[in-house]
């Protein structure tokens, strides 16, 4: 009697079991299909079409390495600048901007409330107006004739004769773009290292002094940053994704990719080049491979830093 | 102990050793937001002021003249502004309130119920925060494509539904919520869904929140679809009309441009000024760890 009721109940917990699984899956269902669909698949495509030949128009053929044996050795342009120029604008763009708002974010935790709120409003702007907005105020900021701001500042100072072509010249367009990216890089990473500062308890500073730490640069190596290490983190994955994801910058700011002289081209510049422009879309994934796995490289160095350890 | 006189961190009152921070944060939050002041002024600049030679900053003679250029043009292909503007809406509503909902509800599964895969998909999508969608244009063409969204709204919206950031922020909030709560919902008798409606949701309002600015400041600013996978003129969006315009902008139509551009920031700011508040709470809880 005893045995007939225990299989009874566990029939019926595992029917409970099993609705709870449906309903377990039904909620997962709609995120996990669009992220499958839209991230996961895409990525594993990437992947497999950087193997291929493929115009579009024909079925995609093997080709092995090809594609990236070619991006090494023979990608001129590649090699001389997009990947110099990449190098140089993710390294500033991201672990620079990455340090600026840190140093900012503390800043504006020593002050009071209020204008902080205001200050780090202004300071957050940038950060959302947008692509056209960046464009709009740029081109007009460091236009190369004489009604450009930083071209008239400078001729009413007598420091030039003749207007600078500021995004035509490759001597300028890299530092131009590397100075509005960071500009506008004060994003959610910024916002969350503000508010990883703030939530630190109090208490950690004390006993810190008691246990001799002397000044404030102190503090920040010693309490601040190791007692925020996952905002540290989120902040640096979003620094290093934002800088790779304003590859659009030298293309709006000059008006055509690529952009002149290949100074302000960008890895991403460089994808869109031959995936949308000459359709070669098994060299284009190619180089997207490449993207993904610099963007992976710098996100590892980022949880080196500091991922916690367990 | 001696050296110790109170933490300085978000202090209550003023005291002059603040002042070196004031000293270099104003000057450098008005740097920052100077061009964004530039171009709004610009934007209601007479014809006359805009070609003022030095340059000003401030208009003296404000006009609508600019907005009124800009919906009067309709360009080359015949699309009134309002349609871009109309398109642009629908997209970004319909987009952030289908992003809402499957972040409660993937952020809730991935939180606080036991299956077999979760460890795997919290760590993909934590893979995926640093996700570059702009590499892989190109395979995301082609699945849109192969699934016949080419060229519908679908083409707009479903791609930027699944926010990795959104349910990473909002899995964080949920992480919070104590599972005795929940269990006391079910020995109540209530399902998931009344559990995502009356405990879920009212409990992760920051995060929800934060999920709604950021998803439509992706959605309202992006020109992704409008340039690859959309082939009517009718259906694209008012970033990539306005980006159009402005980058093929004759010096004549520098008002209007910066009208433009300020059509594009104003539902941005608005959003985000709103929401604030919940945004800096939700940032609290937003470490990887």
């Amino acid at each position: 009697m005893n045995q007939i009721s225990a299989v009874y109940r566990n029939k019926r917990v595992k029917k409970m079991n099993h609705s709870k699984n449906i309903n377990t899956f039904l909620l997962l269902l709609p995120y996990g299909s669009l992220f499958f669909i839209f991230i996961l698949i895409p990525v594993v495509m990437a992947i497999g079409l950087s193997f291929t030949y493929f115009d579009v128009i024909n079925k995609p053929s093997f080709v092995g390495f090809l594609n990236y044996i070619t991006l090494i050795t023979q990608d001129h342009v590649f090699l001389k600048n997009v990947l110099p120029n990449t190098i140089k604008y993710a390294v500033i763009v991201g672990p620079g901007g990455y340090a600026l708002s840190f140093l900012l974010a503390w800043m504006l935790a020593q002050v009071q409330p209020i204008p902080r709120t205001i200050l780090s409003l202004a300071i957050y702007t940038p950060s959302m107006v947008g692509q056209v907005f960046v464009g709009v105020i740029w081109k007009a900021v460091f236009s190369g004739d004489q009604r450009g701001i930083v071209n008239s500042f400078l001729m009413g100072l007598g420091l030039i004769d003749a207007p600078i072509p500021f995004l035509l010249s490759s001597d300028y367009l890299m530092n131009v773009m590397i100075f509005i990216s960071l500009w506008s890089s004060m994003g959610i990473g910024f916002l969350a290292m503000i508010s990883g500062i703030l939530n630190i308890n109090e208490e950690l500073y004390e006993a810190a002094y008691v246990d001799g730490i002397k000044n404030r640069f102190q503090e920040i190596i010693y309490i601040t940053i190791p007692s925020m290490k996952p905002q540290m983190l989120f902040g640096a994955v979003m620094a290093i994704v934002n800088a790779f994801n304003m590859g659009w910058i030298g293309v709006t700011l000059t008006g055509g990719n690529p952009t002149p002289g290949y100074a302000g081209q960008l890895i991403t510049n460089h994808v869109d080049d031959y995936g949308f422009l000459r359709y070669e879309m098994g060299y284009a994934a190619a180089i997207s491979v490449v993207l993904l796995i610099m963007v992976w490289l710098f996100s590892k160095i980022a949880h080196a830093l500091f991922g916690e350890k367990d | 102990m001696a050296n110790f006189q109170g933490s300085k961190i978000n202090p209550k009152s003023f005291s002059t050793s603040q002042l070196k921070f004031y000293f270099i944060l104003v000057p450098l939050a008005i740097f920052m937001i100077l061009p964004v002041v530039f171009i709004i002024n610009q934007a209601f600049k007479p014809l006359g002021e805009l070609f003022a030679f030095p340059p000003t900053l401030f208009v003296k003679d404000p006009t609508m003249e600019n907005f009124r250029d800009l919906f009067g043009l309709s360009g080359i292909t015949g699309v009134p502004m309002s349609r871009y503007l109309f398109n642009s809406f629908f997209i970004a509503i319909t987009t952030v309130c289908l992003n809402l909902i499957i972040t409660i509800t993937g952020a809730y599964a991935l939180s606080k119920k036991k299956f077999k895969l979760k460890g795997t998909l919290l760590n993909m999508n934590q893979m995926a925060l640093m996700f570059v969608a702009t590499a892989v244009s190109v395979p995301r063409y082609i699945v849109i494509v192969q699934t016949g969204l080419i060229n519908s709204w679908f083409a707009h919206i479903l791609p930027l539904i699944a926010m990795p950031v959104g349910l990473f922020l909002v899995k964080q909030f949920v992480d919070q919520i104590p599972d005795a709560l929940i269990e006391a919902a079910v020995m109540d008798g209530a399902n998931d869904w009344t559990i995502v409606r009356k405990v879920i949701i009212p409990l992760t309002k920051p995060a929800l929140a934060t999920s709604i600015v950021l998803t439509f400041q992706t959605v309202w600013n992006a020109t992704e679809a409008s340039n690859n996978f959309i082939t009517s003129d009718a259906m694209r969006t008012l970033a990539f009309y306005l980006n159009s315009i402005s980058t093929n902008n004759t010096i004549a139509a520098s008002g209007m441009v910066a009208a433009a551009a300020v059509i594009l920031f104003l539902p941005n700011l608005i959003i985000f000024i709103m929401m604030q508040s919940q945004v800096m709470n939700t940032m609290t809880h937003s470490g990887i760890k």
